[in-house]
């Protein structure tokens, strides 16, 4: 149980909006949320199909922990092929949002087809209907949310929406759900406004129910909100400095990806760093940060609320800009900051908040960024291309223009919206994109985390963190401490929080929570909640098998082995300073034996004795 | 001290339990006219439905309340008043003494002077025994006109609809409710009754009523005839003021000072038959509304007893559910000369707003559709919050109301 | 001595959790729509107001009650609905100008906050300290109450 066992489909073509009963037989084999919503996803689409076809679907899925007392119990995803990859998406976001999805009454919403003319979907409970979005295409994230507020006169409407770079075609952009919570990568945002759908709007009044053993479930999520409270990272470690804990962390380490990757540490990391932003500000004595904000359910609260100096260049004459909205997290914060080689704080915030407004992954973005200005620093590209902008390194100025142009759809913007691959092939260096499988790079340098080096070349959507956190391991000792530069035994830790991670992304609960929780303590909490038996093995085992089914599709989709690779930068030349220094990522020495723990052959592809043994569709 | 009351409706008795709170010894008399124990109005579309038994209408529920608080109830017309003597005569001729007296007598549903009112399948619905006569006379397949579409209409519309009657509402003014909501709202109102197949004219009136066999034959105006079962008139109430006309000073009600005592320093009045202050106005007007006749009983028995207590006034307020529609106004929700208003309206989905301001402060409003925080309104209203940038913040967006309340209050 | 709710809203994340255990303790799901107690968000402030019925002792909702539905508890000071009684009038929910009892459209009654009968579990689920449940008196409970009294009908002194 905890599912509500109902998907609503929404037929954008021919306007038929239907409900239709939970797949309980899937739900068991792949839990909810990510791996549920992938498994509807593989058998209702052609892995050919074109991202932004009218034949690809978007689906919002939920777990059956979102909307419980669960602590960070408040996630949802958006799966859908991505047009940044041409991989599987799968996009996760906290906020609100997925929570008033069950309170509505529903695990799923899959979006089919395309909506003639522009529209937003409005859910009340079991009322589900397509209003004419035509007065709200052109217009922000922030823009949209404050009039389908209006329009509805419901102030506790939660609402997922697209900006203004996914109507102009920008490949990573967004889906943005109270403003500032994001299923940032992969352009999710993209497809959405390919199918001409401006937002979802929920309200949900039904509350969330269908616990199996009710006491047992309460039992369960107060004794494991006690061990999150207790631990050092999620106790106090992100309540105070967010992710953003991070910055002066990975900067020591000498894995702190700098001006595109060229360099592993980052002169101005402090100016941006979590601590930078408890810093009182000159101007006006107030902080960068004014208080961490928890999603849904979450009790652990991670979520920055920051402010921009108003004396800033780039907000002085913005009073719309002068107010609270969320902050800088790590990767973004990364993105923005030590790969474009810009140390400003305010001027990342303000981008942050230009990238929540107008829906892109600021990750994305900022990486695209930092290849634009190596083009620019090479002369590849002259201010003839951007508009007159001195694309330079360190540039405040020039990030701040280019991501007004960016949100917007407008000018340069246009070509960074084309993410790095698309940009440096098409000014003929790509090698100077630091992607995988087209998706930019998080920020941890895989020369010094060798274990994220596997992470990105395997990761089912593409350069990600968030696919198989091994710096939690590699880094921070959780579970167990390993050595960030050995690639021994990293096959075998990279595919444990693989499978771990898309259990818990199935689950409703935030990755964050396994900073101190493992499958031991959030088994439990689903197996009280959930028909079945969830043990911690079980939860391995669907885990396994959301990875399996997301790799068939990918390779079905088109990709292969070659694929699983990373950029020459990262292969060939060396980390020049920090503990790292001389060493390149090792990837030859981890990915043989990572496909053969796998199952799959040394072309990449699942053996049909893993197919069996996951049980997969054929 | 010796308190007798007049009438047994919330001012009535509220004043009683507050004068024996306050004077333990008190000899305190309570005097109604209908054959019940006090009741509320309020609840009579509930046991309509059959939600409650006649029981649940009761103002209090405590097994021998009135005996406990020894508080004497007794069940008799008053016939006169002899104000020099302090006595009062009942219906039954005996004589009843007083030192202070409340004259709590409230209002009484009035008809139209129209031929044929008075026929036996007329009735209104404002009492214990109205209901009565309606559960007896108002059922499945019975043809039923409503007359008067306002706040007493509006309640028991759903309870006659659940009755299953064939039910047709008749109204004068252009909309409904047209003496509580605006014309938007009004108008949204008529359109969600017609949605749930209730007949509602509006802008027209009953011209004559007059037997045809077995029903009544009711003649409209600008609308073919009808015949039905049975008419319900509520087109109004009027205090009952009869016992004061002649010695005290009365307009529409009994005139008070904001202590809410008459002209007569022993003699105070309170609830519907009151002219109490209205908060938003000033201005002294009856307002027949219940949390005003509660607030009239507290001050007027507080007052009474050697107390001080003077009325600010009442902020002028109803809450209506038509059938599932839930509406809702405040103070001076038509709007103020040289005010501004702030309005949403989403007819397709019933929800309306209107919020008046006069300045940087609310002073009315009216709400269609909502069930969250709206007490807020009453506050920002009562409080004269100066809503500063809030106004402007409600002006683009009304449904902010609670947001700008606890701005104010946590500021 | 009778203990009242403390809210900081300093200390509040707008994690809900309240909500939920609110609306858990009281309709036996996971309905922050229906909790007693709400987050609110001021989000260009950057700030979470988390907000409830301080128990007023004007008790405007339950002198307004036609039905006798709205009760004293004496050991709590909470003023608590009783279902059977309530008809659902919602004469209540205009009366308290605090804006904090609401109808329940799934029900037909209106809810407010009872205090849980003296153990309220919103600050027991309350991760940060936001919610409190102390001494009366050190609530800052009279500031409250004096900012309730400031409505115009109540200014004049009791005798």
């Amino acid at each position: 149980m905890a599912w509500t066992k109902k998907i609503l489909r929404v037929n954008l073509t021919d306007g038929v909006i239907s409900a239709e009963p939970l797949n309980m037989e899937w739900a068991q084999q792949y839990l909810g949320q990510r791996g549920l919503a992938t498994r509807y996803f593989v058998e209702e689409v052609d892995a050919q199909v074109g991202a932004l076809s009218p034949d690809n679907k978007f689906i919002m899925a939920t777990g059956p922990l979102t909307g419980t007392m669960a602590s960070t119990g408040g996630r949802y995803s958006c799966i859908t092929k991505s047009p940044l990859t041409g991989t599987i998406a799968c996009s996760n976001s906290g906020g609100f949002f997925g929570a008033e999805m069950k309170n509505a009454g529903w695990d799923m919403i899959i979006l089919e087809g395309k909506s003639p003319t522009p529209v937003y979907l409005y859910v009340e409970n079991d009322q589900a209907r397509l209003i004419p979005a035509e007065d709200l295409w052109g217009k922000s994230v922030w823009a949209t949310d404050e009039e389908i507020h209006k329009k509805h006169q419901d102030p506790q409407i939660r609402i997922a929406c697209v900006g203004r770079a996914a109507e102009s075609g920008n490949l990573f952009a967004a889906v943005v759900n109270d403003l500032h919570r994001a299923a940032g990568r992969s352009g999710v945002g993209t497809v959405l406004a390919s199918k001409n759908v401006k937002a979802v709007a929920l309200r949900g009044t039904r509350g969330v129910g269908n616990i199996k053993d009710m006491k047992r479930f309460m039992d369960a999520t107060f004794e494991h909100k006690k061990v999150l409270a207790a631990n050092a990272v999620t106790g106090a470690g992100l309540p105070t400095y967010g992710t953003q804990v991070l910055m002066n962390v990975i900067n020591e380490l000498g894995a702190l990806p700098t001006r595109n990757m060229r360099e592993v540490r980052f002169e101005g990391a402090h100016s941006v760093s979590g601590e930078a932003m408890h810093e009182p500000r000159a101007s006006d004595g107030k902080k960068n940060l004014t208080r961490n904000g928890g999603c849904f359910g979450c009790t652990i609260a991670c979520g920055r609320i920051s402010s921009v100096d108003r004396t800033h260049f780039s907000v002085k004459d913005k009073p719309q800009y002068w107010g609270n909205s969320g902050g800088l997290e790590y990767e973004a914060a990364w993105a923005l900051g030590p790969d474009t080689g810009v140390d400003d704080l305010d001027a990342l915030t303000y981008v942050n908040f230009l990238c929540n407004e107008d829906g892109i992954d600021p990750i994305s973005f900022g990486a695209t960024v930092a290849a634009a200005m190596e083009l620019f620093e090479d002369g590849v590209i002259t201010t003839e291309q951007t508009g007159g902008i001195e694309l330079k390194f360190g540039s405040a100025e020039a990030l701040v223009k280019i991501a007004e142009l960016t949100a917007r759809g407008e000018g340069f913007g246009k070509e960074i919206g084309l993410g790095s691959k698309r940009l440096c092939e098409k000014y003929g260096r790509p090698e100077l994109s630091m992607t995988v499988k087209g998706q930019e790079f998080p920020a941890y340098d895989p020369r010094g985390i060798q274990g994220m080096g596997l992470t990105y070349a395997t990761s089912n959507r593409g350069a990600c963190h968030l696919r198989s956190y091994t710096v939690s391991s590699e880094v921070l000792g959780i579970p167990v401490k390993t050595d960030p530069l050995a690639t021994d035994g990293k096959p075998e830790l990279v595919i444990a929080f693989q499978d771990a991670t898309a259990a818990v992304d199935s689950s409703g609960l935030c990755i964050f929570s396994t900073f101190a929780w493992s499958l031991d303590n959030i088994a439990p909490q689903i197996d009280a909640a959930c028909e079945g038996d969830w043990s911690v093995e079980k939860c391995a085992e669907v885990g396994a098998r959301i990875w399996q089914l997301e790799r068939d599709f990918n390779m079905r989709a088109g990709l292969t082995a070659a694929d699983d690779t990373l950029p020459k930068r990262l292969l060939k030349d060396a980390a020049n300073v920090g503990p790292a220094e001389g060493k390149v990522c090792d990837l030859g020495a981890m990915l043989p034996k990572y496909y053969e723990l796998r199952g799959w052959t040394t072309e990449g592809q699942l053996t049909p004795e893993t197919r069996q043994r996951y049980g997969l569709p054929s | 001290m010796n308190y007798v009351i007049i009438g047994t409706g919330p001012a009535g008795v509220v004043a009683a339990e507050t004068l024996r709170q306050r004077e333990s010894t008190a000899a305190i008399t309570l005097i109604g006219d209908e054959p019940e124990p006090p009741y509320s109005r309020m609840a009579i579309p509930y046991h309509l439905i059959g939600d409650i038994a006649e029981e649940g209408t009761h103002l209090r529920k405590a097994p021998a309340h009135f005996e406990r608080e020894r508080i004497q109830c007794i069940q008799q017309h008053v016939s006169n008043i002899q104000v020099d003597n302090h006595q009062l005569t009942l219906a039954d001729g005996s004589q009843l003494g007083f030192d202070k007296l409340l004259l709590a007598t409230g209002s009484r549903a009035v008809r139209p002077p129209i031929p044929g009112m008075d026929l036996p399948g007329v009735t209104n619905c404002w009492t214990l025994a109205d209901a009565r006569r309606i559960i007896a006379k108002a059922n499945a397949g019975d043809d039923v006109i409503l007359m008067g579409a306002g706040f007493i209409g509006c309640i028991i519309l759903e309870a006659l609809a659940k009755r299953g009657v064939n039910l047709t509402v008749v109204e004068m003014e252009n909309r409904m409710v047209p003496r509580m909501m605006d014309e938007q709202s009004g108008g949204l109102l008529k359109r969600w009754c017609e949605q749930q197949g209730v007949r509602v004219l509006t802008s027209t009136k009953v011209k004559a009523v007059s037997v045809a066999g077995e029903k009544l034959y009711v003649e409209l105006e600008t609308q073919p005839a009808m015949q039905v079962d049975l008419l319900i008139c509520a087109t109004g109430v009027k205090p009952n003021i009869e016992l004061a006309k002649g010695w005290l000073q009365t307009r529409h009600g009994i005139l008070v000072n904001r202590r809410l005592q008459t002209n007569h320093p022993d003699i105070f009045a309170a609830g519907d038959v009151a002219e109490g202050r209205d908060f938003s106005t000033g201005d002294y007007s009856v307002q027949a509304i219940q949390p005003t006749a509660v607030e009239h009983g507290f001050i007027a028995a507080t007052n009474m007893s050697g107390g001080h207590y003077l009325h600010q006034g009442s902020v002028n307020m109803n809450v209506l559910d038509t059938m599932g529609l839930i509406s809702a106004s405040f103070g001076l929700w038509q709007g103020v000369e040289n005010g501004e208003s702030a309005t949403l309206n989403d007819p397709e989905h019933y929800r309306y707003i209107n919020l008046q301001f006069k300045g940087e402060r609310l002073v009315g409003a009216n709400t269609l559709g909502m069930t969250q925080h709206i007490g807020a309104l009453r506050g920002l209203i009562q409080n004269r919050t100066r809503l500063g940038k809030w106004k402007d913040y409600l002006m683009d967006n009304p449904s902010r109301f609670m947001e700008a309340y606890l701005q104010q209050r946590v500021a | 001595m009778q203990k009242s709710l403390h809210i900081d809203p300093e200390k509040c994340t707008g994690c809900l959790q309240c909500e939920m255990a609110c609306s858990y303790e009281n309709e036996g799901v996971f309905n922050p729509s229906k909790s007693r107690i709400k987050v609110f968000t001021f989000h260009d402030e950057g700030r979470f107001v988390p907000y409830t019925c301080t128990q007023c002792d004007e008790a405007w909702c339950m002198q307004a009650c036609p039905v006798d539905a709205i009760v004293l508890n004496f050991v709590t000071g909470a003023k608590y609905i009783l279902n059977d009684r309530c008809v659902g009038c919602k004469v209540c929910t205009i009366a308290c100008p605090f804006g904090t009892v609401n109808y329940n459209t799934s029900t037909g009654k209106v809810i407010k906050c009872d205090l849980c009968g003296g153990d309220p579990k919103c600050a027991e689920a309350c991760p940060t300290g936001a919610i409190t449940y102390i001494d009366a008196n050190a609530t800052g409970l009279e500031r409250m109450r004096m900012w309730a009294a400031k409505t115009d009908t109540q200014a004049s002194t009791h005798a």
